[in-house]
């Protein structure tokens, strides 16, 4: 008999291409379960928390449908999580824009490229990341970015992956069980999915 | 360091690619979704999809296109092509496109511009620039846009527009050069050039890409290069002159930055 494919629950809060997200994890083998209710992020076992587009709309959006409390009881209670893009940067204490004031789960900031890196902004494309100690979940290879802001400030032990972009931005952060990237493994053909896979069968 | 992009850019028409694609290995070279695939498992970086359809009934075979195209590949793609306002971006977006881009409405209504990016973020946003040279053999003169498929003069300067849309919140600009789009002669490196050094938003070469030097060309940092962030090609791969993978193997070898293609691809 083969194992059931794992529930993965998949937050909803108006700021995520959810159908691709959702359509990947299926490609991972998952079940995956889109909610906007906080009682049900707080149950899942293995939660995915997507998103693109600005910090600020995303807080907004969470603090509005009551789910800024259940992720922050939820997250680091040692259950899996995996962050995206905007779901990384809720993780963080402040946002540069606004200013607005993020989930406070990992210390740091969510700041703008510099004009001083000389480089296109946003960062938008294929770029390596590197894990800095093996992990479970992340792997050396290429990934697809889109974002104009990047966590700064961040204690090292909290940093998982760095990547080159005129600087050595943090690009996975997490501890425990949580994970989370800066890029869209949902987006980065085998090497995401590759990801997805083993997010869904880790087991901290 | 961030590498450059390949895309292989896809006319559709009704639903169904046009412009011959040829490639061995397709069942149906026509449907948009097997010619997706198959560039997705020639390791392409990013796909383009430009819907040509005249009639008003595009909208629905769009969406309905882009729902397939997203079921099935694992890159990013974008979609233009009669987009029109904040609704049809949204529409695209929700229906599993990474990327919309506008060109004849931002045209008619820059504001539309700064509106999707305010609504639905510069990320997803890219403004397509068709641009022709006042004088054929003087760069020095500079580019005029056109609309409506390149048929109409919009008397703006081509890099003026570029910067300007820029402002407005363009995430990407996808600059065709008129003169060179169908050519294979190559990309216009001084159109390319010039855009890449004025703006901070990544720039995507297209229009006239007739062999992998080309690509090499348009993507070159170097003095004599455009600079470009990405590379967009349709006949070179259509007509399976070259797969993708082919491509980036060259190029990652004459010392441009790709993501490497996988052993078997």
């Amino acid at each position: 008999m083969t194992r059931p494919a794992p529930e993965i629950v998949v937050v909803d809060y108006g700021m995520g291409n959810l159908r691709n997200v959702g359509r990947a994890l299926e490609r991972a083998g998952a079940r995956p379960r889109v909610t906007q209710d906080p009682e049900r992020v707080l149950r899942a076992d293995r939660l995915v928390v997507p998103g693109v587009g600005a910090l600020g709309n995303a807080m907004r959006c969470l603090d509005q449908q009551g789910l800024s409390s259940a992720l922050r009881e939820r997250v680091g209670d040692g259950r899996p999580y995996l962050g995206i893009c905007v779901g990384l940067q809720v993780l963080l204490e402040q946002g540069e824009e606004g200013p607005v004031r993020g989930l406070g789960l990992i210390p740091g900031q969510v700041n703008r490229f510099p004009e001083s890196l000389g480089l296109p902004v946003p960062h938008m494309g294929w770029n390596g990341v590197k894990p800095l100690r093996p992990h479970p979940v992340l792997a050396d290879g290429f990934f697809y970015f889109v974002h104009a802001y990047r966590p700064v400030g961040v204690p090292e032990e909290r940093v998982l992956a760095r990547t080159d972009y005129g600087e050595q931005f943090p690009s996975a952060l997490g501890f425990d069980a949580c994970v989370a990237v800066q890029f869209h493994p949902e987006k980065s053909q085998r090497a995401g999915l590759a990801l997805l896979e083993r997010f869904c069968a880790w087991s901290p | 360091m961030l590498t450059k992009r390949i895309i292989p850019c896809l006319d559709v028409k009704d639903g169904r690619v046009v412009k011959g694609v040829k490639f061995v290995g397709l069942r149906d070279a026509g449907d948009p979704v097997e010619v997706a695939e198959a560039y997705d498992s020639q390791d392409a970086d990013e796909l383009c999809f430009l819907d040509i359809t005249a009639s008003h009934e595009r909208r629905g075979t769009m969406l309905d296109l882009v729902a397939r195209v997203a079921d099935r590949i694992t890159i990013p793609f974008s979609v233009g092509g009669g987009v029109r306002s904040v609704e049809d971006v949204r529409a695209l977006l929700q229906a599993g496109a990474d990327k919309v881009s506008l060109n004849t409405a931002a045209v008619e209504r820059p504001e539309l511009v700064a509106q999707v990016a305010d609504r639905l973020g510069s990320a997803n946003l890219i403004v397509a620039i068709d641009a022709r040279r006042r004088d054929p053999e003087d760069p020095g003169q500079g580019w005029e846009v056109f609309t409506h498929g390149g048929r109409n003069p919009a008397g703006l300067d081509a890099l003026e527009w570029a910067l300007r849309m820029e402002r407005e919140g363009a995430g990407e600009i996808l600059l065709t050069s008129m003169d060179r789009d169908g050519t294979l002669d190559g990309y216009d490196l001084p159109l390319t050039r010039a855009a890449s050094d004025l703006l901070r938003i990544p720039v995507i070469a297209s229009g006239g890409v007739g062999s992998i030097e080309h690509l090499r060309q348009g993507l070159d940092d170097g003095p004599l290069g455009g600079g470009a962030s990405a590379a967009l090609a349709a006949s070179i791969f259509h007509f399976g002159t070259h797969t993708v993978s082919e491509a980036k193997r060259h190029l990652a070898q004459w010392g441009v930055w790709v993501r490497p293609v996988d052993k078997l691809a």
